[in-house]
């Protein structure tokens, strides 16, 4: 009798302390979820306050009464951000496509087709991707300035094109497709290309829609590139123009308005990453880099 | 046969159009620029071949501030990141109910624009005449006094540009670990269990090597992608920030090539050539150390 009740004491004891464990667990990670979230309620607040609530503010308030539109009016108004953000919608979707189409070709080419020399092309492409882009960005700085390609589409998206990492995502994807696939497609004299389209692609679909999503936000946050090659707003991508609008803006310092300029470029990726959240997440923890 | 082989050529031409120009040529063509001594790019002339370059950026005392900027930013975002990010690992492999929604959130930094996320720090650290910001609110609140985090004292700069950094470095962190952390199989924990092994030695000894691998992995990342900080600085403290006194390698490299200061991209190469050597010895030691510690 007694000693069922010391067992008792102990599993009691021992489920209480889990719960003291984890709750303290429950409201460290909540902390750090307010530290996540947090900048993001500071910038939509931020830029429903009027301008002139925004500025009597000596202290900040967490909250307002009476949100108003008009700061989004005046960052499409007095500043061009929609040429901002239809300049970033070009730039990202012909980048894209391009680099899907090089890779989606490339990567057929290692995982798929024999020819010689194949292997040490494909070592010489994987040392590639060991070359930081700092090294090789001056020469081509020089390159597109030397070609009259300042301030065009053209020298933007050029040199964003290439990433040896998505070949070999795509290549090691590939090569996961049986063998036979291939034969029998052969034997039914289907040509190589019409075996990429209609067979391989369709297959390896998952990869394919992660690459175009992680390289779909790498253009649209691009900042050195543009910035290095741009220096007419007209050719700006969303990161030049919201630091245009940080330091030349809307003639006066106007922050509730700026705010709704960062509102207005980082929704489009808040939105892509709450519809593919999954897929983004288990594309970035194969191999995305980023600090 | 010939037919074929070509056609595997024929596949990779694009690939190799690309990267060829905007990838090979410029490899080579940085060592040849960061050697020409007074290139000028208008004319495309240079009267010498030498050291020159590597000497004066050595001597820039732009270049020696952002090569501290750029190592105090290193040391402290480095260990802070992996750190923070494998205590909230560990605590999201511990709430399995949650996780995939504290994952989710903990994942927003990633898909977010540098330079505009940047500004919502800046407008939350400055002090400006009209208010203190929210960040010296809390400071007050403690019985502190309320300092410029943008335009203020250097300490303070610095301050928020660590913060920043981790704030955007995390998420990758996160995801990383608790894949990990997931990977690791239950029965080494049930067994340590059965054994009343307590929790920090099930950590120490069944864990830590367990994801050692990873650790590693992000240790490496973590410095190279420190070492090239920039956008982050741009984006709280402007595009100048040799006047800031928050430049940064890559930054000065940039600075070098284009902008006010900017037209001389002999200058940038040499500076971008030490930040690669700097990188590289850093990665074979981070190599070296990880084949002693780390446990495959």
């Amino acid at each position: 009798m007694g000693k069922s009740m010391d067992f008792e004491k102990i599993e009691r004891g021992a489920r209480r302390s889990e719960r003291v464990r984890n709750t303290i667990i429950y409201v460290l990670l909540g902390i750090w979820a307010l530290v996540v979230l947090f900048p993001f309620y500071w910038m939509v607040l931020s830029s429903v306050k009027s301008y002139s609530a925004y500025n009597a503010e000596y202290i900040p308030q967490l909250f307002t009464l009476s949100p108003t539109l008009q700061n989004y009016a005046d960052a499409f108004t007095a500043v061009p951000l929609a040429k901002y953000f239809l300049n970033t919608l070009i730039f990202t979707v012909i980048t894209t496509a391009v680099m899907m189409i090089v890779t989606v070709l490339a990567a057929f080419a290692f995982a798929r087709l024999d020819f010689p020399g194949k292997n040490i092309a494909f070592v010489i492409f994987l040392s590639l991707m060991m070359i930081p882009n700092e090294l090789v960005i001056i020469t081509n700085f020089v390159t597109i300035t030397n070609l009259d390609l300042r301030n065009t589409f053209l020298g933007l998206i050029l040199p964003s094109i290439t990433s040896v990492f998505y070949i070999y995502l795509l290549k090691e994807n590939f090569a996961q497709v049986p063998d036979e696939l291939y034969y029998a497609a052969k034997v039914d004299a289907t040509s190589d290309f019409k075996y990429l389209w209609k067979v391989m692609i369709p297959i390896c679909r998952p990869t394919l829609v992660t690459i175009t999503i992680l390289k779909v936000i790498e253009c649209w946050n691009s900042y050195v590139w543009p910035r290095l090659i741009t220096d007419d707003p007209n050719y700006y991508l969303v990161s030049n123009g919201i630091q245009e609008i940080r330091e030349n803006g809307f003639g006066r310092e106007n922050i509730p308005a700026m705010m709704s300029a960062v509102v207005v470029i980082s929704v489009p990726l808040i939105l892509l990453f709450l519809i593919f959240h999954k897929k983004i997440m288990a594309g970035v923890a194969r191999g995305g880099t980023k600090g | 046969m010939e037919n074929r082989s070509m056609k595997g050529w024929l596949y990779l031409l694009p690939a190799i159009l690309f990267l060829g120009v905007f990838m090979v040529y410029p490899l080579i063509d940085v060592f040849i620029y960061s050697f020409e001594e007074g290139y000028n790019s208008a004319s495309q002339t240079y009267f010498g071949v030498g050291t020159y370059n590597y000497s004066y950026v050595l001597h820039d005392p732009y270049f020696l501030q952002a090569v501290k900027n750029t190592l105090i930013l290193v040391a402290i975002t480095v260990p802070v990141s992996t750190g923070l990010s494998l205590l909230i690992s560990l605590g999201l492999s511990n709430i399995p109910k949650l996780r995939n929604l504290f994952q989710t959130v903990y994942f927003l930094p990633y898909v977010t624009n540098t330079l505009a996320v940047g500004l919502v720090f800046m407008i939350l650290f400055r002090k400006t005449p009209y208010t203190d910001g929210l960040a010296n609110l809390v400071i007050n609140f403690f019985g502190g006094e309320s300092i410029d985090f943008i335009d203020g004292p250097y300490w303070a700069k610095m301050f928020v540009l660590c913060l920043y950094t981790v704030w955007v470095v995390m998420p990758f962190k996160i995801l990383v670990l608790t894949s990990a952390l997931a990977s690791v199989n239950e029965t080494y924990y049930k067994a340590a269990r059965v054994d009343g092994t307590s929790r920090s030695r099930i950590f120490f000894r069944i864990t830590l090597p367990l994801i050692s691998p990873t650790m590693f992995y992000l240790i490496i990342t973590g410095f190279i992608g420190a070492f090239k900080a920039y956008s982050d600085a741009v984006a709280l403290f402007g595009t100048n920030l040799n006047a800031a006194e928050m430049n940064t390698i890559v930054g000065y490299v940039y600075d070098m090539l284009y902008g006010d200061s900017g037209g001389y991209p002999s200058f940038a190469s040499a500076a971008a050539i030490i930040l690669f050597v700097i990188v590289l010895t850093i990665t074979c030691i981070n190599l070296l150390v990880s084949k002693k510690h780390v446990h495959y």
